[in-house]
């Protein structure tokens, strides 16, 4: 992290990073994309952790990065398992054409 | 109440009562799978019987003791303890209960034998004999009870098994003589009687709750020995109990005007009609009243429409009986009047009188009954006397039964019904009016006759059955029950010879005990002159002999004046014929109302209307607006995703919000 950079930079970015992720999540039809937009909002996060760590001189942020990282791996493991489940039963990883979660 | 110290005292009559339940239990679980109908017979008849042989050797005990400890109770379980209501599952052992449990279990074990016989063949046999134990279960807790809620146990066990047993032939059709129009089956029978019982169960429930209230308990002992202190002489109160409780023996002991089930009631198997119809359930109303003396003598009133109902019972029922032609109604009808001679009996105060007729009645009714049976039998299950005839020589021995029966109900010296009958006529004289004994003489008058024109028309006379009928004399456990029966109806009157014969009434002394806090309470005994008496039972004997003789003299050699004599006043005939249209008046003021009633105001309104209104409105409205929520569902994740995003955002700037402010 170069020094000087103001911590709102950070912020920023890991804002429209966020922002980005979730409307993709909302707004993408494409399972693998949704997946990828949750990455995404995942990694802003774990950028602004990282920021206020250094901000702040805590290591505890940074740990708790370790930890998402961690969780997010597995959440990608078991996410691809099911669209891969998914794609078997449907022949399609469009969310809008499986409309089943409902009453 | 003194607790028994012995086993004759305790354990015994715990066997007594809960022997026939075990044989009730055997039969009704195992019976199916036992597929024997000696086994079942044996089991049924067995348990009665040797509930029997202890009810004697309580006797015997009862009467080795000194006559003031001759009542104890004995306490099986605290039944019912709420607040202030405590109820024991406790039966009562005294002279009164004693004399009941004999007749019951003794008639009845006859009874049972005699089924052994009568059922022989029927697919259900083993189902038979296990209502039959619970009915006598039922009956001695009855009256064993020494409270009044398990009296009420009993008096409703009895109702379930009349029913039960009336429709026991459940796919029969049966001949209601007129009413309802056309055949009814024999659940119709058995639903009437229950319905009719039913009524008068809720004047004794009725009854029950006002006694409680005003006494505190329900125990015979504590109330019967408040009751004089508790209620003045004919206060409304009481005398509104006591009506209630008779309601309820109206109903049981088939009083005008709930006496409508009992004649429907021989639509079941003929042993059924002489245990419960005749010799032991009828009875219940009987000793119901008997073991609330108490409470009745302080109703003056109540007293007096007992003995009217009673007496008026009596007459009616038996003119009825002169015109039936169907074996087992006449004998139904009979005991409907002969019930109406006790309630009369029991309603001039003459307690001991009333029971002393319940239990020669019990010998003979059953006898009659059995023996009616055995005819049945013989004649494959015709019941109409005008087909019968001749049968003295085809049945000697059920002929010579009956003949003693007849006579006995008849009221001929020395047998059983003479004694007990007079001397309900004579209290009826002497402590009641000229009219209920006036009454009551010619009710015997009509008793004898109706009872020799059934003897003379089933017995007498040329055979008037098909040539395809071979009648055959009674197997051996039908007629050794009526012989014995028969040997009771003709000395079980020696019990209760009158002091104006020189006899000491054994069983009058006997009860005395039981009836001496009411003895108190009534006004002294008149004690008309002993020449009133001998006249008096003159009259009886003379007006009964006259019936036997009329009758046979009719029914034998002049059948054309019987025949004139109906033609010539059809109406009168119809209308004795068709029971005074009493079952069509109560359809027409009770039953049509209370059906239409329930139809249309009930059903089609009330319940229709607003109940079921009020529970489909609501599901209705929760379905219509669930119709508009699912909307929101789509199953398209992400619409989902998007309302999860409002939702936090939202939370999260009241959370912020909530901060800087």
């Amino acid at each position: 992290m170069p020094p000087g950079t103001p911590l709102e930079y950070y912020l920023i970015l890991s804002a429209v990073m966020f922002v980005t992720g979730a409307a993709g999540v909302i707004l993408r039809r494409n399972a693998i994309v949704i997946f990828m937009s949750i990455e995404l909002m995942l990694n802003s996060v774990n950028l602004t952790l990282v920021a206020y760590a250094h901000h702040l001189a805590d290591h505890a942020g940074q740990i708790l990065v370790f930890f998402v990282m961690a969780i997010a791996a597995a959440e990608a493991a078991i996410g691809l398992a099911i669209v891969i489940a998914l794609f078997r039963n449907k022949q399609t990883v469009q969310v809008d054409e499986i409309n089943v979660m409902k009453w | 109440m003194n607790e028994p110290a012995d086993t004759v005292g305790s354990l015994y009559p715990t066997l007594i009562v809960l022997l026939p339940l075990l044989g009730f239990l055997v039969n009704g679980l195992a019976g199916r799978k036992l597929a024997s109908e000696t086994v079942s017979g044996i089991i049924g008849s067995g348990a009665v019987g040797i509930s029997f042989l202890l009810s004697l050797l309580v006797l015997v005990d009862l009467t080795g003791r000194p006559a003031e400890s001759r009542a104890y109770t004995v306490t099986l379980f605290e039944w019912i303890a709420a607040g202030g209501l405590a109820v024991n599952a406790a039966f009562q052992v005294d002279q009164l209960s004693v004399m009941m449990m004999l007749i019951i279990t003794g008639v009845g074990f006859l009874i049972h034998v005699y089924s052994i016989g009568y059922m022989h063949g029927d697919p259900a046999f083993w189902r038979f004999f296990a209502y039959l134990n619970l009915f006598i279960f039922m009956m001695l807790v009855l009256v064993m009870a020494d409270n009044f809620l398990l009296m009420f146990l009993g008096w409703e066990g009895v109702g379930l098994c009349s029913y039960l047993l009336i429709g026991f032939w459940h796919t029969r059709k049966f001949d209601t003589g007129g009413y309802p129009r056309g055949a009814a089956t024999t659940p119709d029978a058995a639903r009437k009687a229950f319905v009719v019982n039913r009524i008068g169960d809720v004047g004794f429930l009725v009854a029950m709750f006002m006694l409680f209230d005003a006494t505190g308990t329900l125990d015979f002992g504590d109330v019967f020995t408040q009751a004089p202190a508790r209620f003045t002489s004919g206060e409304p109160l009481i005398v509104a109990i006591t009506l209630l409780l008779f309601l309820g023996a109206t109903g049981k002991s088939a009083q005008i005007p709930l006496y409508i089930w009992l004649p429907d009631a021989m639509a079941g198997p003929t042993p059924v009609s002489a245990l419960i119809h005749a010799a032991t359930m009828v009875t219940a109303g009987i000793y119901m009243v008997a073991r609330c003396s108490v409470l009745f003598v302080l109703a003056p009133v109540t007293m007096e429409v007992v003995a009217i109902v009673g007496i008026a019972t009596a007459f009616f029922a038996a003119t009825m009986g002169l015109v039936q032609t169907d074996i087992k109604k006449i004998l139904a009808y009979s005991t409907v009047s002969q019930l109406g001679y006790m309630f009369a009996g029991l309603g001039v105060g003459a307690f001991t009188a009333g029971l002393f007729h319940v239990m020669t009645h019990a010998f003979f009714k059953a006898l009659l009954f059995l023996g009616a049976g055995a005819v049945i039998h013989a004649l494959h299950d015709e019941q109409d006397v005008t087909k019968m005839g001749g049968l003295k020589k085809f049945m000697p021995g059920t002929y010579r039964t009956q003949l003693i029966a007849a006579l006995a109900i008849a009221g001929v010296p020395p047998l059983a019904g003479f004694f007990s009958k007079d001397e309900i006529l004579w209290k009826t004289f002497s402590e009641g009016s000229v009219v209920i004994w006036g009454l009551g003489w010619l009710t015997a008058g009509l008793t004898a006759f109706y009872m020799f024109r059934m003897m003379t028309l089933v017995f007498e006379g040329e055979p008037r059955f098909g040539h395809d009928k071979h009648p055959h004399e009674a197997p051996a456990t039908m007629l050794i029950p009526l012989v014995v029966l028969a040997v009771l109806s003709a000395a079980g009157g020696f019990l209760g010879i009158p002091h104006a014969l020189g006899g000491g009434n054994i069983l009058e002394t006997w009860l005395e005990p039981v009836f001496e806090r009411s003895s108190r309470i009534l006004p002294p005994s008149t004690h008309g002159s002993l020449a009133t008496e001998y006249v008096l039972m003159a009259l009886s004997v003379g007006i009964g002999l006259a019936g036997v003789i009329l009758a046979r003299k009719l029914y034998v050699s002049r059948r054309d004046v019987v025949d004139r004599f109906a033609t010539r006043f059809s109406s009168l005939y119809a209308l004795l014929f068709n029971k005074y249209y009493i079952d069509e008046v109560l359809d027409a003021v009770v039953v049509r109302p209370v059906k239409v009633g329930s139809q249309r105001l009930l059903w089609k309104w009330i319940d229709a209307g607003i109940i079921d209104g009020t529970v489909n409105g609501c599901a209705h409205a929760l379905t219509a607006l669930s119709t508009v929520a699912r909307k929101i569902q789509t199953g398209n994740v992400s619409n989902y995703g998007l309302a999860i995003l409002i939702g936090i955002s939202l939370l999260l700037g009241f959370i912020i919000a909530g901060w800087n402010g």
